[in-house]
């Protein structure tokens, strides 16, 4: 491996965790829970009615929405999750923030939002409903219900994992004190507080994080010095490149083809994501107009596009700058630190108290936000599209507000227990993410065609979405059982892990686009007046001729596209 | 409805001060922490009272009608 070449011993572990705190950094902390408390109390008074609790009233503006947009996407298992692959793969990571974030939150501003907003609905699963009918609305409800539960749980239970390992605090105080404090402040105020929540997470992610990368670049002697550290450990250029290396699939640390990550993950999997994850969709629908909930992601996709100088960068300077080597998780302990460990052990070189309990609340603030985002979803698809449609057809809004509330507990009650499922099955957690790209592939080809296909039946849809998940599933078996068709999936004998995650999401998304053409075209469509709003033939989309250019979405969707140009170029 | 922004501004001057008097009693003792002699804690706490400070004060209740 290329990375033996430092392999120095990492120093002894001080007692069993990596940060000690001081007397500040602890009041840091408890400020801070403190905070996001205080803020749910004081917006219980203004959630009162289905639309302020389910959808924060419609009425914040684009920063808001597109901030809280993109808070919900940045857990702290993704920015530990990603320094970690920076320091494994190198600069190859950021291709999961640029062209993750590029084209696909630009199309969903500009030609998606506008069928979300204007179809009404409450959610993702609700749109399937109104657009291809009931088999898929429950087929998408339950599904999205149980998948958040368990991601919840999960976040949960990783977070009480990185307490534990980094400050020795106990497991179960951990997951309690946190669950109970999201299941506070959401159950208060609703999405009102989950957003509001959100964007004050992402300022503290922000500034309790940027300290690394800035003492990073200082002590690393600039880019140039820091490419030069890089080089002489690893002895290689493919670290520092973000394109130059994947003309082959041996060519690069992830093992993966320029084809799969253009298409794969910039194409399939990044439109998936961000166009079809009701729990991030949710934020921009949130917004007071449609000019607003347009530029929600494309304000989002300027952010997600700048989150590499806090991730990505502290994972190139460890590699850089730490005078030891960090190992795979499963080889760490005895003195050895793990990848997963790098942004911690990157905190704690550089920040002393305060600094450091800022650092820490980052951590916490980013587990929080992702705790937060799924359990105001869960409330959401459950009572709008399980509740109402399945046990209460009749119930008066108040009553649904209530059901939000207490479905917001059962949501916490139902996470903790994944999350002590969890620490019995640890490697469900592995196969977890697995099982949400099960359905994001097909699902982004269904709602896509959907919305652009006035053709597209209810069968077509239901089928094709049917057909994508069974070949997406059967592929994954078919790796799990016999490691050899990694090759055929990826195309490639040199394929690695990640190469597979990416064909596989090709291949579901033709098959679920093949299957719902064909049976699209010997099924009967829907008639134009049931498609109204639902499809982008038959939607009206204001004119914008009137504003000035720089109020325009498309004004700052080619900035989006300029801004990921250039960034290409000088890392490419 | 107090802005997002107020009670940002808040909590951010509120970590800025805690920062910069912990910066200020240990402006002189050895510290673990690699580049300490930067202060990197000194120009964190002035700079998150300014941004916090900023806020708090733009979007102070009553200041201003809209969000």
């Amino acid at each position: 491996m290329i990375l033996t070449v430092f392999a120095a011993a990492a120093p002894p572990l001080a007692g069993s965790r990596l940060i000690f705190l001081a007397p500040a950094d602890l009041l840091i902390i408890v400020i801070y829970f403190v905070m996001v408390l205080g803020i749910g109390v004081y917006l219980k008074r203004f959630a009162n009615t289905s639309n302020d609790f389910f959808m924060a009233g419609r009425e914040m503006s684009a920063w808001v929405a597109g901030l809280s947009f993109l808070s919900a996407n940045l857990g702290a298992l993704e920015l530990m999750g990603w320094a970690a692959s920076t320091y494994q793969y190198g600069i190859l990571a950021a291709h999961f923030y640029w062209i993750a974030a590029f084209p696909s939150l630009a199309f969903l501003g500009l030609v998606m939002m506008p069928i979300y907003y204007a179809s009404k609905t409450h959610s993702v699963p609700g749109y399937l409903h109104l657009r291809y009918g009931e088999a898929t609305h429950a087929l998408s409800g339950i599904s999205f219900a149980v998948m958040t539960i368990l991601m919840s749980g999960i976040n949960m239970y990783a977070m009480a994992i990185v307490m534990k390992v980094v400050l020795g605090w106990n497991i179960h105080f951990s997951i309690w004190v946190s669950s109970l404090t999201v299941a506070a402040y959401v159950a208060l105020g609703g999405l009102y507080s989950a957003i509001f929540n959100e964007v004050l997470q992402f300022f503290l992610i922000w500034v309790g994080v940027l300290t690394v990368p800035i003492l990073g670049m200082i002590e690393a002697g600039g880019w140039t010095g820091l490419v030069a550290k890089i080089h002489e450990r690893v002895q290689s250029d493919q670290y520092v490149h973000l394109w130059s290396s994947l003309g082959t699939f041996s060519g690069n640390p992830m093992g993966v083809h320029w084809t799969g990550i253009a298409l794969g993950l910039g194409g399939v999997i990044a439109f998936g994501y961000w166009t079809t994850d009701f729990l991030v969709i949710q934020r921009a629908m949130a917004a007071k107009d449609l000019r607003a909930a347009r530029l929600a992601p494309i304000i989002a996709a300027y952010f997600k596009m700048m989150v590499p100088l806090i991730v990505i960068l502290p994972g190139l300077l460890g590699l850089a700058v730490l005078p030891y080597r960090l190992v795979p998780e499963g080889e760490a302990g005895h003195g050895l630190h793990s990848f997963n460990e790098v942004l911690p052990l990157m905190l704690a070189r550089y920040c002393g108290p305060g600094l450091l309990g800022l650092g820490i609340t980052a951590l916490i603030a980013g587990f929080m936000s992702g705790m937060a985002g799924n359990l105001s979803a869960f409330a959401t698809v459950w009572t709008y599209d399980i509740y109402r449609p399945y046990l209460c057809k009749v119930g008066s809004d108040a009553q649904y507000v209530v059901v939000g509330r207490w479905c917001t507990i059962l949501g916490v009650i139902l996470s903790i227990g994944a999350a002590y499922f969890v620490t019995q099955f640890k490697s469900i957690m592995d196969y977890m993410q697995a099982l949400v790209s099960f359905f994001i592939a097909p699902l982004c080809a269904t709602v896509i065609i959907g919305m652009l296909w006035k053709r597209a039946t209810p069968k077509g849809g239901f089928w094709g979405l049917l057909a994508g998940t069974v070949a997406s599933v059967a592929m994954f078996t078919l790796v799990k059982f016999n490691h050899s068709y990694l090759a055929i999936i990826a195309l490639s004998p040199d394929a690695k892990e990640m190469a597979e995650n990416l064909y596989r999401s090709i291949w579901s998304w033709l098959i679920c686009v093949i299957v719902t053409v064909v049976v699209s075209l010997y099924t009967t469509p829907k008639p134009a007046t049931e498609l109204q709003d639902l499809v982008y033939a038959y939607t009206p989309i204001p004119l914008e001729d009137k504003l000035p250019i720089y109020k325009r979405p498309i004004f700052w969707a080619v900035g989006v596209a300029v801004f990921f140009a250039i960034l290409q170029y000088i890392f490419w | 409805m107090l802005p997002v922004w107020f009670f940002i501004g808040v909590l951010l001057a509120i970590y800025g001060v805690i920062i910069l008097v912990m910066a200020v009693l240990d402006f002189n003792q050895t510290t673990q922490a690699v580049l300490a002699e930067y202060h990197p804690a000194l120009f964190g706490g002035v700079l998150l009272i300014l941004l916090g400070g900023f806020y708090t004060f733009w979007f102070w209740p009553g200041r201003r009608k809209k969000d």
